[in-house]
């Protein structure tokens, strides 16, 4: 593998149209001419799990905070041994990552010393800290809920006068647009404040379980650990709840009737039991349905709040199950059975020394795992809904103020830029003149969106530069699924471009065969037939009432432990994760022979 | 005790009936798939070393081998099965073996039945040391005489040259090594091979490899076909790969070979459920042994579908059951450095 690479950033032509689109991202984000050979010399992958397409200059502030958050934990706080965080590029409008693996024995020594007393502290006291956790979480969401963005009034409000302010009460749209920027820096350090621990904790009964039984499946060992219950099973659980008591309320065909949302909420009204009902639904919307299709990476994602066609549409699949007379309940006594039975059965293989590691090694993971599975309800749901919230509120005011034109020219602008922006606005209307740059600002976002278009039509390219003869970093392979397999697959692909043979990480289970759909946007999920395989850049956990639609799930990155995949595996759909290039290779209507145990996708 | 069907009680002897005997007479006797058969008991053996002055003589002969030297020792492979197949059995053995056959044929209700004549040493089989093929098989012997003449040749087997230098490699004399030989009814076998309660390749507890072939599990077990290759997960039962194999060609009997036509070559010759039924008999046998083993089987043409999984032999797993008896493992004590000994490991690969 040394000799073979994948491009250098530096080798690679500038998509038609995009010319300049360097220039639309903070400068520590896209590629510089002095750490050239250091971008050479590494193997960057595409983060198209979070991002699976090309980024808005304001949307790469998420590029920054997950990187910072990761690097802060991994490389300053609990100190992991072997790696440091993960480097961060914005090229051609995607996000690339690259581990920093740590190889000097000294240099591991010292860090394995701190580690040992800092990762141990977490360890021990790890329920309680999770508990902590929560509530630093609801804090900060609450602090965001409370950040409003008024547009700037002909006159300051009496009390700046009568209570003797004698400041702006619209400082406040500067102020809190600070503010917000710092809480998603902060959750994003919360985010992966257990995370690394608690991969490496599953890590140690993963790698116990692949020395022990060295052909034992990863979605087997997941299966031992996965919780069975929780919150992240919730927003769907809710779906399920009120197609049951709306079936029951005698409301199933209006609900299955595949009209719009308002006629659905119409016919609701003409009735006691439906609006009853509708109460119901309404209440459950805070905070179950600040869930979003996708992770909430881009500024254009929806929550199912956003677009309630996308809540209503898995009632309806649920009501016509429970109407053909289905039991849609998830059998969560018999699914914890079964995952002890199997983790019973691996144990019984064992010598008494083996099943007593067996057994610590389970239970640590299994101490560790609601934080990995439940994390991204509280920072990648809850917070980054309230987040885009936000900012789509101070958008809304920069156009009301007649800063900007239109509510999505904001996301052209990138985090820094837009705090100059936000000062000029400010400090043009207290001096009162009209602001010096909105023309300026005009004139450039009208020239980026013709550059995002031109970077939204280009497909993604997995990987650049050298890649390690071994790709060791915890997160790029249990997170990322990025494995040395994996990119020996992506290289070999770059030779054969007609392979009628994908590959991948095998994710969950079974083999089936049918036409695929690719799903690029959330809005597509409704075009969704029954027995077709979804195919999309990430799986996503909140399509999971599609998953009574469809028959398999193919994803281009993502790996055992992407929440997505544990998903799957608990609604029994074969997946298979990390494919590469699935969603840009594959077309919509094609037929394929999904194997989700041995990771390949055959094109029929 | 010179002759001891599968089924009485004294067949769980070993010392009488040997390894690959005790197998299936534990095998039977616990109501699994086994052709009937009888063992011919290393008394047997001794009386017949004794009564015919053999072992002075081949004690005599192997007292100034040099274990080193092939060529001495193929001569002597070649005399002492002269002399076996010279020696008649003294008559209380050939009179006890002619009941015996008679019995076997009478169960199978058919005159001078087929049998297979296969060697069952007491030696063999000890966990260490597997003596895996080193002793000889037979297949498709008919009648009393050439039965007779077959066990004696199993019982030359223990001076192989081959076999002469893998006992001294373990510590053991070849005349110290006690042979007896099964008589089993020839399994007409559609399809034949050979199971390990673990994955061979990489000792995977949580595995059970299959590997088989069309006809007789000779071509399997002497490497003269690329069997099709099948593995089920011990747990929950799953058929989780096979690959298709050459077998280009059979064994209809003990010795005559055909050549697999094409068509067939192309098709596996197990079907998905008898690999799956093969493995559940692989785990309830391997409960039973409390160890991993590795079995023979065949698919019996004579029976009907589902249940004609036959086996023809179930010994203990030799190499990958030791480490994992020996295996050591930690228990873990601090979480924190249980991840660190771990991520360095990672590194180390």
């Amino acid at each position: 593998m040394s000799k073979k690479r994948f491009d250098f950033f530096h080798e690679v032509a500038v998509p038609k149209g995009a010319e300049g689109w360097e220039k639309m991202y903070p400068y520590f984000l896209v590629p510089q001419p002095e750490g050239r050979d250091a971008e050479d010399s590494r193997l960057w992958f595409a983060d198209s799990m979070h991002w699976s397409r090309a980024v808005h200059p304001f949307d790469s502030i998420g590029a920054e905070a997950v990187y910072l958050g990761v690097g802060v934990n991994s490389t300053r706080s609990i100190a992991l041994p072997t790696s440091l965080g993960l480097d961060v590029r914005v090229f051609n409008g995607f996000v690339y990552i690259c581990p920093l693996p740590i190889e000097d024995p000294e240099e591991i020594g010292k860090r394995a010393a701190l580690f040992g007393d800092r990762a141990g502290f977490y360890f021990q006291n790890w329920p309680d800290l999770y508990a902590k956790w929560k509530e630093k979480m609801q804090a900060s969401i609450t602090r965001m809920e409370g950040l409003t963005f008024e547009p700037f009034p002909e006159f300051e409000p009496e009390e700046v006068i009568k209570q003797g302010w004698g400041k702006s009460a619209s400082w406040q749209v500067i102020e809190n647009y600070h503010r917000l920027v710092d809480e998603f820096f902060l959750i994003w350090q919360y985010h992966f404040e257990m995370l690394g621990l608690g991969y490496g904790a599953y890590m140690v009964f993963f790698q116990f379980c692949k020395e022990a039984f060295p052909e034992i499946e990863d979605q087997t060992v997941a299966r031992m650990v996965a919780g069975v219950q929780g919150i992240m099973f919730r927003p769907d659980e809710e779906l399920r709840r009120l197609a049951k008591t709306g079936v029951a309320a005698g409301l199933g065909s209006i609900l299955s009737s595949g009209k719009p949302v308002e006629e659905v909420f119409a016919s609701l009204d003409a009735s006691e039991a439906g609006r009853a009902w509708a109460a119901d639904f309404e209440a459950t919307r805070d905070p179950w349905f600040n869930y979003f299709s996708e992770y909430g990476f881009l500024h254009e994602q929806k929550t199912w709040n956003d677009d309630l066609s996308i809540p209503l549409q898995g009632i309806a699949r649920y009501a016509v199950r429970l109407m053909a007379g289905e039991n849609i309940d998830r059998p969560i006594e018999q699914l914890a059975a079964e995952q002890d039975e199997l983790a019973g059965e691996y144990r019984a293989l064992l010598n008494p020394e083996e099943a007593k590691r067996f057994d610590d090694a389970l239970n640590l993971s299994r101490a560790v795992f609601p934080y990995i599975e439940e994390h991204n309800i509280y920072v990648e749901h809850w917070s980054h809904s309230v987040f885009w919230r936000k900012v789509r509120e101070l958008s809304r005011t920069m156009v009301t103020i007649g800063f900007f034109k239109d509510e999505e020219d904001l996301y052209h602008l990138n985090r820094f830029e837009l705090d100059q922006a936000l000062a000029d606005a400010f400090q043009s209307w207290a001096i009162g003149v009209p602001p010096r740059g909105a023309a300026m600002w005009q004139e450039e976002i009208a020239k980026r969106r013709g550059i995002m278009a031109a970077l939204r039509a280009t497909s993604i390219t997995p990987a650049y530069g050298i890649p390690p003869d071994e790709v060791t970093d915890p997160f790029a392979v249990m997170n990322y699924g990025v494995t040395t397999e994996r990119v020996t697959e992506w290289l070999g692909a770059n030779d054969a471009v007609d392979g009628q043979l994908l590959k991948g990480i095998p994710a969950s289970p079974g083999v089936v065969e049918g036409p695929v759909r690719i799903i690029r946007h959330e809005n597509e999920v409704a075009d969704l037939q029954p027995g077709e395989i979804l195919v999309a850049p990430i799986t996503a956990p909140s399509w999971a009432s599609a998953f009574s639609v469809v028959s398999g799930v193919v994803t281009d990155i993502g790996g055992m432990m992407s929440h997505a995949a544990i998903v799957c595996r608990e609604y029994g759909m074969p997946a298979v994760v990390s494919t590469g290039y699935a969603s840009s290779r594959l077309k919509t209507g094609q037929r394929v022979r999904l194997d989700g145990r041995n990771g390949t996708v055959e094109i029929l | 005790m010179l002759t001891i069907r599968f089924d009485e009680q004294t067949s769980l002897d070993t010392r009488l009936v040997g390894g690959k005997a005790l197998g299936l007479a534990q095998m039977t006797q616990s109501g699994l798939p086994v052709a009937p058969g009888f063992t011919v008991s290393t008394q047997a053996y001794f009386r017949h070393l004794e009564e015919s002055g053999l072992r002075r003589r081949i004690i005599e002969l192997l007292a100034d081998i040099d274990h080193g030297d092939i060529h001495a020792l193929e001569a002597a492979e070649a005399t002492i099965r002269a002399w076996f197949d010279e020696g008649d059995f003294p008559p209380a053995i050939l009179a006890e073996l002619t009941d015996a056959y008679d019995d076997l044929c009478e169960r199978c209700t058919t005159h001078n039945i087929s049998v297979a004549v296969r060697s069952s040493a007491t030696a063999e089989d000890a966990k260490g040391a597997s003596f895996a093929g080193e002793y000889d098989t037979f297949v498709g012997m008919r009648g009393v005489e050439e039965v007779a003449l077959y066990i004696r040749r199993c019982w030359a087997s223990a001076y192989t040259s081959r076999s002469m230098a893998y006992a001294w490699k373990n510590g053991i004399e070849p005349s110290e090594v006690d042979m007896a030989v099964v008589v089993q009814k020839t399994v007409n076998a559609s399809a034949a091979g050979v199971m390990f309660t673990l994955s061979p390749l990489t000792g995977d507890r949580s595995r059970i490899a299959i590997e088989a072939t069309y006809g007789l599990g000779l071509s399997v077990v002497g490497g003269e076909v690329t069997p099709d290759r099948y593995v089920v997960s011990k747990i929950g039962l799953d058929l989780v790969e096979k690959v298709l194999g050459e077998k280009a060609i059979e064994y209809l009997d003990g010795t005559t070979v055909a050549d697999v036509e094409p068509a067939r070559r192309s098709q596996y010759c197990l079907s998905d459920d008898q690999a799956v039924a093969l493995a559940k008999l692989g785990k309830t046998l391997e409960r039973q042994h409390g160890h991993p083993v590795d079995i023979e089987f065949a698919i019996d043409r004579d029976l009907p579908a589902g249940s004609n999984v036959i086996l023809l032999q179930c010994r203990p797993e030799t190499y990958w059951s030791g480490r994992h008896a020996a295996a050591s493992a930690a228990p873990i004590v601090n979480a924190a450095q249980a991840v660190i000994e771990n991520s360095l490991r990672h590194l180390k690969h």
